[in-house]
Formats: structure tokens, sequence, C-alpha cells
């Protein structure tokens, strides 16, 4: 079936929005065949987004860790700081060519809000962005960006005020203005076709890293490993690699105060099939399906659910997840500033604290690349005030 | 005969048109939902609608999802519903039906549900994220424990909507326009083309909802239908009533006066 993994995926939405998302199907199709939209999108991947980021070889992190070879796929020298403006230009440039003035977007961390605000300047088009009243003040920076930008900023009160909700309240807008609206998801989650969207606007990132790694190791890495929110910079660096069996790729999710507190986001270790957001997927949901709490110190990892395509990946075996708590992250985070002077998005810096624990283990002929999702700009104060932290 | 099916046809006897009230199970207290339905039965409901609460109710607008806050924060079960369903069965015949979002019914087990509200008298359920393309994993169970699966269209499923009612049973539950639930001062969909439409492809019911909240715009739409769906309307008088006698009283009075709207 169509916009399946397995039993993941589909379309669970209201019938009011069927329509659209049996259009967007259609444009979607006849956009990625299309060499000339394919041209467009690649020219602005190159031209303003930056492309291809460097795969950068971590010389003082590896010679630290005593284990095997560390590269760090760059995504954080993108415009705008992170993975995020990949898929943001596929789809606005996919809104464009389907006459849509007006684009929403949901954000957790506010990266992939400032990616749509970013997108809408540049092509003149109305947006709004939906925001958990949590997340507003967190990621106050990046709320800043986007109204510098000319966005609409709503904060969500409803439910718990993070990302979840910001994505049920753009669901809601979008229900409404159907006929004018462009929806930008920004992960591989949500009904069919965003999974499937998202991941063909993200895999640029792991077609750029194979054959990266292939021109400066002459052979494919050993281990690939990114951070897992909904789980769009991890699928897009992962899918290229799909039938390369010898490659593994490892998920690193949010454990927050650790999984034993219940306090964290760790939808792979803990969580039960359900349906959210339009998908049937892994959920935090108690036993009557109601979505749980969860908490990360990163906003845009903060999410109940994952990307139907990662669930398959996780059944079949094809991809390993693994979890690294709050505190874990932050030590990378502060690791890598000082090691590689590179400052991590604390969502990046959960797969650079999982490299951290599995580097060491490997001989020195190994090769790992961590997907470095994007910069920690909008982190520092957050990183600053917490107690633990001294600088 | 299921008790959708004869309110139907009584009405349809007597020329007059269904209104279907809608509450959420648990607001503000199981107990009080219990004689909410009673006295809304008295008052002229044809057809009640129970939400069963849900975290994320990504079809409500802000009442309705307060409204399903309200009762969570209480602690409602799925449980307590049925219990409550099942004590409200020996006083009243009224036809029950479940609005209930998909997970609840996926992860509390499709068919220990659909058994249990058979079980304890609910006639039918609408699940607002289950379009056609989804809804096979329940519909045969439904249908084997003769429960309707109510349809939802929308002003823009035209010609989605062969395909929808096809082997559909009950009612067909009409959005009246797109987006959320919530009363509107104005509905600018064309009702009539849009009933007209709807019944080319099917001769069920059909019963208008979301947006409806005054007795004149029942009034302007009750040559249209067969029915019409009243909910954030009179979720909001138990919002705001200040004790349970007074929230019996207006929501008493106001299904009268829509009741009247409707002869």
């Amino acid at each position: 079936m169509p916009g399946r993994f397995g039993i993941f995926g589909g379309q669970y939405v209201p019938e009011t929005v069927m329509n659209a998302l049996i259009e967007l199907e259609r444009e979607f199709n006849a956009a990625i065949q299309d060499e000339s939209f394919m041209e467009e999108y690649r020219y602005y991947l190159r031209e303003y987004a930056g492309r291809p980021t460097p795969l950068y070889f971590a010389q003082n992190l590896t010679k630290k860790l005593g284990g095997a070879r560390v590269y760090l796929k760059r995504e954080d020298l993108n415009h705008t700081g992170a993975h995020k403006i990949n898929n943001v230009l596929g789809q606005i440039l996919l809104a464009r060519r389907m006459g849509k003035r007006r684009v929403i977007a949901e954000t957790g961390a506010g990266q992939h809000g400032v990616a749509t605000a970013t997108g809408a300047a540049m092509f003149g088009m109305q947006c709004e962005i939906f925001m958990g009243k949590e997340d507003v003040k967190r990621q106050a920076l990046n709320v800043f960006r986007m109204r510098l930008l000319g966005a609409r900023v709503h904060s969500v009160e409803s439910g718990t005020g993070t990302l979840k909700d910001a994505v049920n309240e753009a669901i809601r807008d979008w229900v409404t203005r159907i006929e004018d609206t462009f929806y930008v998801i920004g992960s591989v989650v949500g009904p069919h076709p965003y999974p499937t969207m998202v991941r063909e606007f993200q895999k640029v990132i792991g077609e750029e890293a194979k054959a990266q790694i292939l021109e400066k190791e002459g052979r494919l890495p050993d281990y690939i490993i990114a951070c897992v929110g909904g789980g769009s910079n991890a699928m897009g660096i992962f899918h290229p690699f799909y039938h390369d069996r010898e490659v593994k790729l490892i998920g690193v999710e949010a454990a927050g105060l650790g999984l034993e507190t219940g306090k964290h986001a760790a939808t792979m270790a803990m969580g039960s099939v359900g349906v959210l957001h339009g998908m049937k997927t892994l959920l935090l949901q108690d036993s009557e399906g109601q979505i749980m709490p969860v908490h990360s110190i990163s906003a845009g990892l903060d999410y109940p659910g994952v990307g139907p395509e990662h669930a398959y990946y996780k059944e079949i075996g094809r991809a390993e997840y693994v979890a690294v708590t709050d505190r874990e992250a932050v030590e990378a985070f502060v690791e890598l500033s000082r090691t590689e002077g590179i400052i991590p998005a604390l969502e990046s810096a959960h797969a650079v604290a999982y490299a951290m624990k599995l580097v060491p283990q490997l001989s020195k002929d190994k090769i790992v690349i961590v997907n470095l999702s994007g910069r920690g700009d909008k982190d520092v104060e957050t990183v600053a005030n917490l107690p633990e932290v001294e600088l | 005969m299921n008790r959708i099916d004869k309110a139907f046809n009584n009405l349809r006897e007597k020329g007059s048109k269904a209104l279907i009230t809608y509450i959420t199970a648990g607001d503000p207290d199981i107990d009080t939902t219990a004689e909410l339905i009673v006295e809304m039965g008295k008052a002229g409901a044809d057809i009640i609608e129970l939400g069963i609460p849900y975290s994320d109710p990504l079809a409500d607008g802000p009442v309705i999802q307060r409204a399903s806050a309200r009762a969570l924060n209480k602690g409602i079960r799925i449980a307590d519903i049925m219990n409550m369903a099942r004590s409200v069965r020996r006083v009243t015949q009224v036809p029950l039906v479940y609005l209930v979002y998909y997970n609840s019914v996926f992860k509390y087990g499709i068919e220990r549900f659909v058994k249990e509200a058979h079980d304890v008298g609910i006639d039918g359920i609408i699940i607002p994220d289950l379009p056609l393309e989804e809804k096979g994993e329940v519909f045969d169970i439904t249908r084997q424990y003769g429960i309707h699966l109510i349809p939802l269209v929308a002003p823009t499923s035209h010609e989605r909507i062969a395909r929808i009612v096809e082997n559909a049973s009950g009612f067909v539950y009409c959005v009246s326009t797109t987006g959320v639930t919530g009363e509107r001062d104005q509905i600018h969909t064309d009702i009539k083309a849009y009933m007209e439409e709807v019944s080319r492809y099917t001769s069920l019911p059909k019963a208008i909802g979301f947006g409806i909240s005054k007795p004149d715009m029942a009034r302007q739409f009750r040559d249209y239908c067969d029915g019409i769906i009243i909910g954030s309307a009179i979720v909001s008088l138990i919002e705001k009533a200040s004790s349970k006698d007074e929230m019996l009283e207006n929501i008493g009075q106001f299904i009268r006066n829509i009741k009247q709207a409707l002869r």
C-alpha cells in the first residue's frame, strides 16, 4: 500500500484534508520526476543553502576518543543553521508550483520555523508558525528570528504547550484554510505523503556523505549516528545507505532525565504502536492511547512520536535506536565545543554523546560518521543556565 | 433494529428533523454526564453523541478541547464511560453514539472497544480521524456487532462521497465547512448544493454539523437535511454554568428552542 512502511504510516486525518493530501501526493510525484523542478531545487540548495556541506574529519575528537575515525557531516553549516532548510526549500518550491501563497509550519526548537520563515521571505509568501508556549519561552532567539523574517508566530497554549501541540494546532489551521494554505511539515512525520516527501528532500545529506566518504576513505563508513526526534536528519542520512547492509545505522533519542524517571522522549525504547498526527507509528502513550507528556532538554527532540519509516527500520532491524540523557548531551555539547571549536545544537549533541561512548570501543580502522544536524547558537542560553555547567 | 434507524424512521413519518447533540463524557464529571443525557433526551435530543476525551483532539476547536482536558484531569477512563452508558440505558432509549479518536479505539483494542460499546447499548461510532482509506480495520467489526460506523463527508469530498457512503449505515455526518468544531456566526458553504451532491450518492439520512449554534441557523438548514448536530454551543453552556441545576436548566431550554426551530 502506498504510504506504508510495513504496518506504519498511513493517512489518519479528518476527511476535510484528504483531497489536499491526494493532490499533494500527485503534485509531489510529478515534481520530483520533473527535471526542471529538481534542477531548481538543487540550484537553491547549492546557491542559497550552501550545499554541499563538508564531511569534516574531526581530528581532535578522534584523537581524544582513541578509537574509530570520526567524521562530522556539517549540516550546521547550512543557511539558517540546520538541515531543516533542505526540506523547506523542496516543500516551498512545491507550494509555489501548486500556486499556494500561504505557508504554515509547526516548530519545536525553532529551526524548522526559522527555515520556513526564511523560504517564505525569499519567495514572497505569507507565513505563520505554530510553536508550543513552552518552546516560545526556551527558544526566544529563534522566535525573534522568525518575526524578523516576517512570519507570524502563534504561541500554542493547548495540551502540553510543546511540539506535539504545535503540530495539532497547525493541522487545525490547515483544515480551516485548506484551499489556499500549504502545510510545510518539518520532519518525516504526519500523514502520507509527508514522511516520504520529507525523506526525499533530506536524502541529499546521505547522498553527499556517501560520495564524500568514498572520496576521502575509499570505502563506506562502519557506523552512521544521528539524533532522532521526528527523525528527518537521521532518515536523510540513513536512507541512501539502506541497501549497504554493512553500514550500521544508529538513531539516538532523548532519554531526558533517564528512561526510568518517565521524563524522556525515547519513543523507540519505551513506545508502543498507535496513531498520532495522521500516522501509525511508535508513540509514548498510556494504555488508553492518551499521549504522554515528554521531556528533553532539546526542544527539537521533545516529541512523543517518531517518523513511521524509523519505526519500520527498527522493526526489521535495519537501524538500531539508543537513547542518551540530557546530562550526556550537555557534556557532549561542551566537549565538541572545546575539542573541535564547533558548538552543536543540543539535538545533534545527543548523536555526539553516543559517538563518545561508542568510538572508544572501536578499533582505529573503523569509520564513524556523526550527522551534525544543526548548530548550537540557539541553545547557548539553555546550557548557560544549567547549574552544572560552569564557564 | 438499531435505535438510530428507528429514530430517523419515526422522524421521517412525522415530517420532522433530528436534533443530534454532543457532550464530552466526564465533563464536568461522569455522573453529571449521565444526568445530561437523560435531560437532553427529555428536552428533545433525538440522538446523543458522547465524546470520549482525548489528549490530542485535532478535529476539535477550543471549546471541545477544553472539555476533553477537564474530563482527563478528572482521570476519566474508557471503563467509566462504558459503565455510565450501561446505567443510562436503564432509564432512556435515546440513541447514543460515541465520538472517539482513532488512537483510543486502536490502543484499547478495536474488537474489545466495539464489543463493549455494543454490550452497554451504544448504537453508533464516529471516528473523525479515520477516512475511508483507513476504515477497513474497524468497519467489519462494527458491522458484525450491529453498530453503525458513521461516515463523515466534507465540502471538499466531492467525488470521494460515492466511496465514503458505500455500504455505510446510520446517517451521514456532513461537515458543514472546512475547519474544526466550534460555534460560527455564519456558514459560507452552499448547503443546498452540498446536500444535493451527497443525496446523489446515498439515501441515508444526512445530518449537518460543525458551527451550528442558534435556532435560526437550524431553521435555515432544516429543509436540506434530515438532522443537525450541535456540540460546542452545548459544551459552552456546561463550561459557563455556575451550578449543576443551572446547567441542566440552560441546556434543556437551549435544546427545546432548537427543537422548536426544526419543527
